[in-house]
């Protein structure tokens, strides 16, 4: 294998990976959509304990999508600096 | 990458995060004066003109601007005294220079043709790492070695604390890459994908579809600045809680 | 190697069209010292304006609002303390005005009655003193009316007896006209 032939499939390894890694956005997807459907079922259920809440509720969002960003990061670093 | 110059479509997403010397020149130290510096200053400008001059009539029936202004104070002083307690409420100014800083460096990075200082890891990794070094050497200050006590979960069974005083520890160290990626990726993701939809503009086709789909995700990458400095600030909170208000949390 | 290939797809990137963002801007760590050292500067200034100025003005006038509104509040019970004396004064004065507002009718009800009764006694004096007139001026008429009948009653016998060749005294007709007039 010549080195032309051997940096393009470093390159395609490089993007499937970063496409891959990606994938992981779709679980901090769910969980933040979980949080959220779960804060707004309560909410509802007691709408007065609502507004008290609303700080746990990004707390929360936050927490799980720090995961998430994690997959995001190695996205990004398989794509630009690897 | 070499070969996005020869697909014909011109767009080059990342060129709005380009750190370049304001007055001239290629190399850039760490005194030169760049375009981060231009939208710092006028970050500073925007703060400086809303809660100096907007308040300098310091009227009991507030004007507009005085009324944004103390909005934003009580929303933050709510926030800390909130989250942290009334230890914590003396730490207000380092949380409301924080937010301010955030919120109106994500606001003034919507407005085209600007630079967005917080969605370079630079800035965010200094803020979180501020934040992670601040808190950690407060609570060793105020705790001592009882700041140790944060990671041992007295109230699981014994055979599992350690277990869980390591996934304590390693969740407590990544603290700050959290804090710092969630900021400079969302504002990152956001600016990146308003521009690489603008890009498909030149298809006169798409254009209308485009102008819709920027102007949505424009109003988005709003909520998304407002919020993420929302997020920002209350993590902070938060993660003072751990340091003034005990072991517990 | 995989960074060679980069670095010379940036150099040829480079030299095509210049100014283009290669990779990730975030991730030029040549530029980082630059963004720390500015974001340290701004986030002191922001600091010191906060702390310097802004915040202890915009807390002193929350205090001084506050303070406005507990005063504004305790004027305005001083106030409602003093309209509700006013109402009270003002029903009394409400109260005696109704009762001197009776006494004046009850008042000029009985200055009324009294003049109407004296202008009915004094009519009734007129109408009795023109009635008395009227019923003088009735008898005298009636009793002119008797007196003419037996005038005529005696001239009109007389009169007859004589046409039918009588001769008649006066005092004989008299007595008969009377009789007949009675009868």
């Amino acid at each position: 294998m010549d080195l032309a032939a051997a940096e393009q499939f470093a390159q395609m390894g490089k993007f499937i990976g970063a496409g891959l890694a990606t994938m992981g956005l779709g679980g901090a997807g769910v969980g933040v959509g979980i949080i959220a459907g779960n804060f707004l079922s309560g909410a509802l259920r007691n709408p007065s304990a609502a507004p008290g809440q609303m700080a746990n509720l990004f707390v929360g969002i936050a927490f799980a999508e720090a995961l998430g960003i994690f997959s995001f990061l190695i996205a990004l670093l398989l794509m630009f600096a690897v | 990458m070499s070969e996005e110059a020869s697909t014909g479509f011109a767009i080059h997403p990342m060129d709005q995060f380009v750190v370049k010397p304001l007055f001239g020149g290629d190399h850039i130290a760490w005194y030169t004066v760049t375009n981060v510096t231009m939208w710092m200053a006028i970050a500073v400008l925007v703060i400086a003109a809303l809660l100096m001059l907007g308040t300098r009539r310091r009227a009991i029936v507030p004007s507009r601007s005085q009324s944004v202004a103390e909005l934003l104070y009580g929303f933050i002083h709510n926030m800390v005294e909130e989250v942290t307690g009334h230890e914590g409420v003396k730490y207000f100014p380092y949380v409301m220079t924080l937010f301010l800083f955030i919120l109106f460096s994500n606001l003034l990075g919507l407005l085209p043709m600007s630079f967005t200082t917080t969605s370079h890891v630079a800035v965010t990794v200094v803020l979180a790492l501020m934040v992670f070094l601040g808190v950690t050497i407060l609570g060793f200050v105020k705790n001592g070695i009882g700041f140790l006590g944060m990671f041992w979960v007295t109230s699981a069974p014994l055979a599992i604390r350690p277990i869980l005083a390591l996934i304590e520890i390693i969740s407590y160290f990544v603290r700050p890459v959290s804090h710092s990626i969630r900021l400079a990726g969302n504002l990152m993701a956001g600016h990146a994908v308003i521009k690489v939809i603008a890009g498909f503009a030149t298809l006169v086709v798409a254009s209308p579809v485009v102008i819709g789909a920027v102007t949505a995700l424009y109003g988005l990458e709003m909520l998304v600045a407002v919020v993420q400095a929302y997020v920002f600030t209350i993590l902070t909170c938060v993660y003072l809680r751990d340091a003034v208000g005990g072991a517990h949390h | 190697m995989a960074t060679e290939a980069h670095d010379a797809a940036a150099a040829t990137h480079g030299a095509a069209d210049a100014g283009h963002a290669v990779g990730m801007p975030q991730l030029d760590f040549s530029t980082w010292p630059n963004q720390i050292f500015w974001l340290l500067v701004t986030l002191v200034a922001i600091y010191f304006i906060l702390t310097r100025v802004a915040l202890p003005r915009i807390s002193a006038v929350l205090a001084e609002r506050r303070g406005t509104i507990t005063n504004d509040l305790a004027a305005a019970e001083e106030l409602k303390q003093k309209a509700t004396e006013a109402e009270a004064a003002y029903n009394e004065a409400l109260a005696t005005a109704r009762v001197e507002a009776g006494k004046i009718v009850a008042a000029a009800r009985a200055e009324i009655e009294a003049d109407l009764a004296k202008a009915t006694a004094k009519a009734d004096a007129d109408i009795d003193a023109k009635a008395a007139v009227s019923e003088q001026r009735i008898a005298e008429i009636r009793a002119g009316a008797l007196e003419s009948v037996t005038e005529v009653a005696k001239d009109t016998a007389k009169e007859l007896i004589a046409a039918l060749g009588g001769k008649a005294d006066a005092r004989s007709i008299t007595a008969a006209v009377s009789a007949r007039l009675k009868g």
